[in-house]
């Protein structure tokens, strides 16, 4: 790119020609104000403040929309730009209630800020001010839209970046009004970034309004623990309390935005619902104790489940979202007393490639990388509520024509152009899988693996299938990407062998979405039965759940809401002695399942670390101290590391612990070409009805399921059977009409929701909730019945 | 499945499209102005919310951005209107020259106010900007017509001879 040479302010810069006048200035530390400018955004030029004096030009021009050019020279705090700005900013204030004292943006509000640098002590203005009635977005976004100056930013955010149009400008002139015209919520998963870019109160957060005071809070960093993208966070923080959560630049991975989940789960952290105290089952009933009794109770308890059946009756299931450091110290705990049986991967069904997998499951590129992609395949994934940063920089390639292509069974709705898109029933998966591969060898002068012939023989190709073959095959960077539902899948490992096939026939990138926030972390850390020292293996979470353990250990997992096939996980407690968890909550599902309740310090409660998809490992220090009683998990664990007597628990901090972890993890970015192995046999579909077990945006984990707010919105998972009008007819039943959907002996009634996002015998049935706990999530057979 | 513009009677739609075709193919949204026109014609005046939505579904646009568009020009109407629309001009050129008696001359004749419709539905009445025939100030617009250097004499002959 050429540059051009120009002044501002008398300082000489070397820019690039095309960049605008604010960039310029921006990049040179020159601050120049402005409301409808963000550089995230489209150029609007509609609130003039940027206003500076351009030498041999008639009139201040806006510095937002005016191109460099050789030779200029600009002045921002000219009497003539000083003037401008001056002007503007008294319309500006015209219509403006000036109700700071009562307004949630009060203190770190931008309109605040210019006026005092930018405007005039007084105002010729005094005729009647305007008044906009509020508008109901939802419960997310809380409105004041006098307070609107109209430098639509928000509106841009929705067409540009959430790629919803959910705002708009109606009326015009003196009646111009921001808002949805017709009363709807905004449902984009990402509409709180509406709130950071909004440079008046007009649109606020509505679970902190009325909450705090900018200048009473204190900035802390955390890292966001829902996704395995690990958005940076600030959380702001007054009286040792979270009061909300805002997102922390960071250009390589969640630029200036975070998904709604990421900002407002904080409120889960307040919840009344908070484990506070250790708590002790003593003959049925639960007691209030001290930490020194409860841990005792635990090392007394599990010495003797050890001594009378031995270490392989002990099970740790770990949640996907624990730190680095609460994982490594589970597993160096489990395997100090003997016992292999520590798994993190609580949604999966299939492990039986998992000697072959990769270091750990990584996005096999960066983040940022998924979005200069011209072809992307996504298995098993809705990564747009799955992981909505991801899903955002898949867009910007959408938005530059570039094939984003899925396998899913759901035809989700995206926010970009689909290019082509299988929505098959879940157990056809492999099958679809399949046709692709081969419309890629007819393609290609790629050779197939052995083993893969026997499938490839019985499937025809379809239309798409030749689609997504070219899209793959014709790109010049693609990437083949396995989603949260892939993981979950009875046949995930021949989902994984496809998936790798395909990668290498079309030379595409192949990579992990994975649940949680720390799955990433969760392999080096060695949460996974096979990966020990020893190179002795132990039971993986669904081995552990089908093989009732004597004695489990969850760390921060609700066994029913958080593990594959609910009603085994229910069983395998049940049938246990002595069930330990440590915790965030207390709930009827943990009292009914557990001996021992041990309260853990949240997210932005505890130091640790989360490594994201793209491998980069983020530590934080705790923002607050954890409620009542709870500990961090990392320090219960170390504890209990002594109590046990076990060697090397001497940690004296969380650092001490990440630095033996680091010490022992390889590479950071694994490769995530397979060794090729073909299974025993290809899973066909035998034509059954099959649940398709999706876990919905705000259940994915304790904390969300926690978070008041989320919980309201249109995402919030309600239980219901969602058919396709095609099976409703079927079946007899219509949207509303309670059914029975049933498994052997379990069944739950829920209401129907004809859907004809599903393809054909399938039955989206949501896991994460308690309504269908239930039910199981494998490939059993489903029926329907009018309830 | 029936898709919105079902509402759409085949000469509607067939106006709309030919709008359409005068734009590239992916610029569909060009015609959203003819096509809000073509529907408020055959509804009688007005758009309901139901047509708003009909038409961006059928322009493949987002429904906020037709409401802006007929929120922001004055010769869309939301709300029922009356047989006739008079759009009386109250911008400089007509204001200097006399606008205000003209206002009111219709206000004591038809009983109605700026942006009011008569009871038997005869006459809807609002206020517009400049609609371009200075040189004829005052002036209104009455359905597609313009009537010129009115008096109140004048305002009296037109409205008698509208049905």
């Amino acid at each position: 790119m050429t540059t051009v040479n120009i002044e501002i302010d008398g300082k000489k810069l070397q820019v690039d020609s095309g960049s605008m006048v604010i960039e310029a200035a921006d990049q040179a530390g020159i601050y120049i104000p402005r409301f409808c400018y963000h550089k995230k955004l489209s150029i609007a030029a509609n609130c003039r403040m940027c206003l500076v004096q351009v030498e041999k030009a008639a009139k201040p021009l806006p510095a937002c929309a005016t191109p460099v050019t050789d030779g200029m020279k600009v002045h921002t705090r000219s009497p003539k730009a000083i003037d401008a700005q001056k002007g503007v900013m008294e319309f500006l204030l015209i219509n403006h209630p000036l109700d700071c004292p009562v307004c949630d943006q009060g203190g770190e509000c931008e309109l605040q800020d210019l006026a005092v640098g930018f405007g005039k002590d007084v105002s010729f203005y005094s005729e009647n001010k305007r008044v906009v009635k509020s508008k109901n977005l939802g419960p997310l976004v809380s409105t004041d839209m006098t307070r609107c100056i109209h430098c639509t930013r928000c509106v841009r955010f929705g067409e540009e970046i959430a790629g919803i149009r959910e705002l708009g400008a109606t009326g015009r002139g003196e009646h111009m009004e921001i808002g949805t015209y017709i009363e709807a919520s905004m449902d984009s998963e990402l509409s709180g970034n509406v709130i950071d870019l909004c440079p008046v109160g007009a649109l606020t957060s509505k679970p902190f309004r009325f909450k705090a005071r900018a200048w009473e809070m204190t900035q802390l960093d955390t890292v966001a623990p829902h996704d395995c993208i690990g958005s940076n966070l600030h959380v702001h923080v007054r009286n040792n309390q979270v009061m909300r959560v805002v997102p922390r630049e960071n250009e390589a991975i969640n630029e200036t935005w975070i998904s709604d989940r990421d900002r407002f789960s904080y409120e889960a952290l307040n919840s009344q619902d908070r484990l506070t105290t250790p708590m002790i089952k003593v003959n049925g009933v639960w007691q209030a104790t001290d930490w020194n009794t409860a841990l005792e109770n635990v090392v007394r308890n599990t010495r003797k489940i050890i001594d009378q059946d031995g270490a392989g009756q002990l099970g740790c299931l770990a949640s996907p979202s624990a730190t680095t450091e609460e994982l490594y110290l589970a597993q160096q705990l489990l395997r100090g007393l003997g016992s292999n049986n520590i798994d993190h991967r609580l949604r999966q069904l299939d492990f039986s490639d998992e000697d072959l997998a990769p270091a750990f499951p990584g996005l096999g590129q960066s983040i940022a990388a998924l979005e200069t992609v011209d072809a992307a395949l996504l298995i098993g994934s809705n990564i747009r509520k799955d992981q909505p940063i991801a899903a955002h920089r898949l867009r910007k390639a959408a938005m530059r024509d570039a094939a984003i292509m899925f396998v899913n069974p759901v035809n989700y709705d995206f926010h970009f152009p689909v290019a082509a898109n299988v929505a098959c029933a879940p157990d056809r998966m492999v099958a679809e899988l399949g046709g692709i591969v081969k419309a890629l060898l007819a393609l290609t002068a790629g050779q197939a693996p052995p083993g893969l012939t026997g499938l490839l023989d019985n499937i025809e190709t379809t239309p798409a299938h030749r689609s997504i073959a070219g899209h793959l095959n014709r790109a010049g960077k693609a990437t083949v990407l396995m989603g949260n539902y892939a993981h979950a899948h009875p046949h995930f490992t021949q989902l994984r062998a496809l998936a790798g096939v395909i990668a290498s026939l079309s030379d595409a990138a192949l990579g992990y979405l994975t649940e949680g926030a720390n799955s990433a972390g969760a392999w080096p850390a060695g949460a996974v039965p096979h990966r020990s020292a020893t190179g002795q293996a132990g039971m993986n979470a669904a081995d552990m759940l089908r093989n009732p353990r004597k004695s489990y250990w969850l760390l921060g997992v609700e066994p029913e809401l958080d593990c594959a096939n609910a009603p085994v996980a229910r069983a395998a407690m049940q049938a246990a002695e002595y069930v330990v968890a440590l915790t965030l909550f207390r709930n009827a599902s943990l009292e009914a399942s557990c001996d021992v309740l041990l309260p853990i310090a949240a997210f932005a409660e505890t130091s640790g670390t989360y490594v994201n998809a793209e491998g980069v490992w983020q530590s934080f220090a705790g923002a607050v101290k954890p409620v009542g009683d709870a500990r961090p998990a990392w320090k219960v664990l170390r504890v209990l590391g002594n109590l046990f007597g076990i060697d090397g628990f001497d940690y004296m901090s969380s650092e001490e612990v990440l630095a033996k972890v680091r010490a022992q993890a390889t590479g950071d970015q694994p490769d995530n070409r397979l060794l090729w192995r073909a299974p025993g046999a290809w899973a066909t579909s035998k034509g059954d009805l099959i649940r398709i077990a999706e876990v919905p945006v705000y259940a994915v984990d304790s904390l969300v399921r926690y978070a008041t707010s989320l919980q309201q919105t249109r995402d919030a998972a309600n239980g219901a059977i969602y058919i396709n009008s095609i099976l409703a007819t079927r079946f007899g039943l219509a949207q509303g009409m309670p059914a029975i959907a049933r498994q052997g002996k379990e069944e739950v009634t829920l209401p129907v929701v004809i859907d004809n996002r599903l393809a054909d015998n399938s039955v989206l049935i949501y896991a994460g909730i308690p309504g269908s706990v239930n039910l199981l999530s494998d490939l059993s057979p489903l029926t329907l019945h009018k309830a | 499945m029936s898709e919105r513009h079902d509402i759409f009677s085949a000469p509607v739609r067939a106006d709309i499209d030919n709008w359409i075709a005068k734009y590239p193919p992916e610029q569909k949204q060009s015609a959203v102005m003819a096509a809000l026109r073509i529907v408020q014609d055959a509804n009688g005046g007005w758009l309901t919310m139901e047509l708003m939505d009909a038409v961006a579904d059928y322009l493949a646009m987002p429904k906020i951005a037709v409401y802006e568009v007929a929120t922001f020009y004055s010769m869309y109407e939301l709300k029922p209107v009356g047989r006739h629309k008079i759009s009386v001009c109250t911008n400089i050129s007509c204001m200097l020259s006399g606008s205000e008696q003209v206002v009111a001359h219709l206000q004591d004749r038809l009983g109605i106010r700026l942006g009011e419709t008569t009871e038997d539905g005869r006459f809807t009445m609002k206020e517009v900007e400049c609609l371009g025939a200075c040189c004829g100030a005052p002036m209104f617009q009455i359905g597609r017509d313009y009537y010129e250097n009115l008096t109140p004499e004048k305002i009296d002959k037109i409205l008698d001879s509208l049905d």
